[in-house]
């Protein structure tokens, strides 16, 4: 469905693999190795050579927004732009079915940013990327500030997505955890991409 | 304007009144502010700027030739420009630092002296030195601080808020949409000491130029519809060149493929 072709940027790659219907691709690797610029330029967010087509169409072909929309980063370091969290999300009430499963209070919503500890953030921002049903999900440490027993609730959530559909390229430091949700796993090593299983 | 009798200063009454720069410098040296260099400095470069500007008016007034006016328009600007630029924080890199803010506020400027030349004073001839150097000096100030004022606004919120910008173009959001809390709050601080201005003209301050016009004599009603038309001008040309500005800034600091450009910033040092 995803394929990735010569990606490059500075030091980085080239890159090429390919992520299909309903898979996840685990990357683990040091920090700076490259991670997240892979991710980033597979959501065309920074310069970059090389192509990424979804189901043959380039991203180069569709106007960035509408790529993004399919193809949506999350990043490690979710950012808000206004100043209560309901603002956030385009479609609330989807929003609101998903904090029980995730663990996060029902009225968050109506708080102010300011009131969401990290984990809540983190939460909220891959429920913000989840109801907008992109096709493939690029997640930067999803659950880096979860403790084990959300953790569990996120993966419950992403093993639905991948159930209908999605695909996922998954960046995570914690080896258990792309071993339970990827099919194929890599590492990134200076910018260079290696298979592991 | 009416010939009038204004009456002359001595040099020796502005020594006199300098004595109050004099005495802010020693208060600063008493309580340790570290401000007084910077105060003499100052002091010292209105003095001369001011006596320059004097005689170079003198001269050009005597002449009365359309190009040199032009040309004094256009190192008005120049300057402007070095200064817009030598004012922000963070630039944008390359030719774009200094033209982002430049080529607006130039352009606002001249459009905004020339209908006011041509439509609204209407002196003869419509380019008369008299006229065009203090109002496209004054316009040309106001935009200069509109501009300054809106571009540092804009390029420092960008680069502290990429967590939030580069969110919502990851969801999908359209460059301009991504950056909209961003230019309005730019655009305000920007416009915000405009409309003070004309909100206490008249009530708090007596503006500079009115003041000046009534002291050289002239009735206070027709001073005061100069003083309107040039709030006017002013509103005018700050608007339009700080919108150009800050909008032509958001554009170099996104790219077509609606990304952040963040590359494209370099802190005060370059």
């Amino acid at each position: 469905m995803l394929v990735i072709d010569g990606l490059r940027r500075l030091s980085f790659g080239p890159f090429a693999f390919e992520v299909a219907r309903g898979e996840c691709v685990g990357i683990a690797g040091p920090s700076g190795s490259g991670k997240s610029v892979l991710l980033r330029m597979i959501a065309d967010l920074d310069p970059h050579d090389g192509s990424a087509r979804l189901d043959d169409v380039a991203c180069e072909a569709m106007p960035a927004p509408a790529w993004r929309r399919q193809v949506t980063y999350v990043a490690a370091e979710s950012g808000w732009w206004a100043d209560r969290v309901g603002a956030h999300f385009g479609d609330r009430a989807a929003a609101g079915a998903l904090l029980p499963a995730l663990g996060v209070a029902g009225d968050a919503l109506d708080w102010p940013v300011t009131r969401l500890s990290t984990g809540e953030r983190q939460r909220l921002a891959l429920i913000r990327a989840l109801i907008q049903a992109p096709r493939v999900l690029l997640l930067d440490e999803p659950t880096s500030a979860l403790d084990p027993e959300t953790t569990q609730a996120v993966e419950a959530l992403l093993r639905q997505a991948l159930a209908r559909g999605a695909a996922i390229v998954l960046v995570s430091h914690d080896p258990a955890q792309a071993a339970r949700l990827a099919t194929r796993r890599f590492r990134m090593t200076a910018g260079r991409l290696e298979r592991l299983t | 304007m009416t010939e009038a009798s204004a009456i002359s200063l001595t040099y020796g009454e502005l020594a006199l009144a300098s004595l109050l720069l004099w005495l802010n410098g020693a208060l600063s040296l008493w309580l340790g502010l570290g401000l007084e260099r910077r105060m003499a400095i100052a002091g010292v470069r209105m003095v001369v700027q001011l006596l320059l500007i004097g005689l170079i008016l003198k001269a050009l007034f005597a002449t009365a030739s359309g190009w040199l006016t032009g040309l004094a328009v256009l190192v008005m600007i120049a300057v402007a420009a070095n200064e817009v630029h030598s004012r922000q924080d963070r630039r944008l890199t390359g030719l774009w630092g200094v033209s982002v803010g430049a080529v607006p506020m130039a352009a606002a400027t001249v459009v905004v002296t020339l209908l006011a030349l041509l439509v609204e004073v209407g002196a003869n001839p419509w380019h008369d030195p008299r006229y065009t150097i203090p109002l496209a000096g004054i316009i040309l100030g106001s935009a200069m601080s509109g501009v300054s004022l809106g571009l540092n606004g804009l390029v420092g919120a960008v680069a502290s808020e990429r967590a939030a910008i580069e969110a919502q173009l990851a969801l999908g959001a359209a460059r301009f949409t991504a950056l909209r809390p961003l230019l309005r709050q730019a655009l305000r601080s920007a416009w915000i000491p405009q409309l003070n201005q004309m909100s206490a003209a008249g009530v708090v301050t007596l503006p500079g130029m009115m003041t000046g016009q009534i002291i050289a004599g002239m009735d206070p009603v027709e001073a005061v519809k100069y003083q309107i038309l040039i709030m006017f001008l002013l509103a005018g040309g700050a608007g339009l060149g700080t919108l150009g500005a800050v909008y032509g800034a958001a554009a170099r600091l996104t790219d077509e493929r609606h990304r952040l450009r963040l590359d494209r910033v370099s802190e005060r040092s370059g």
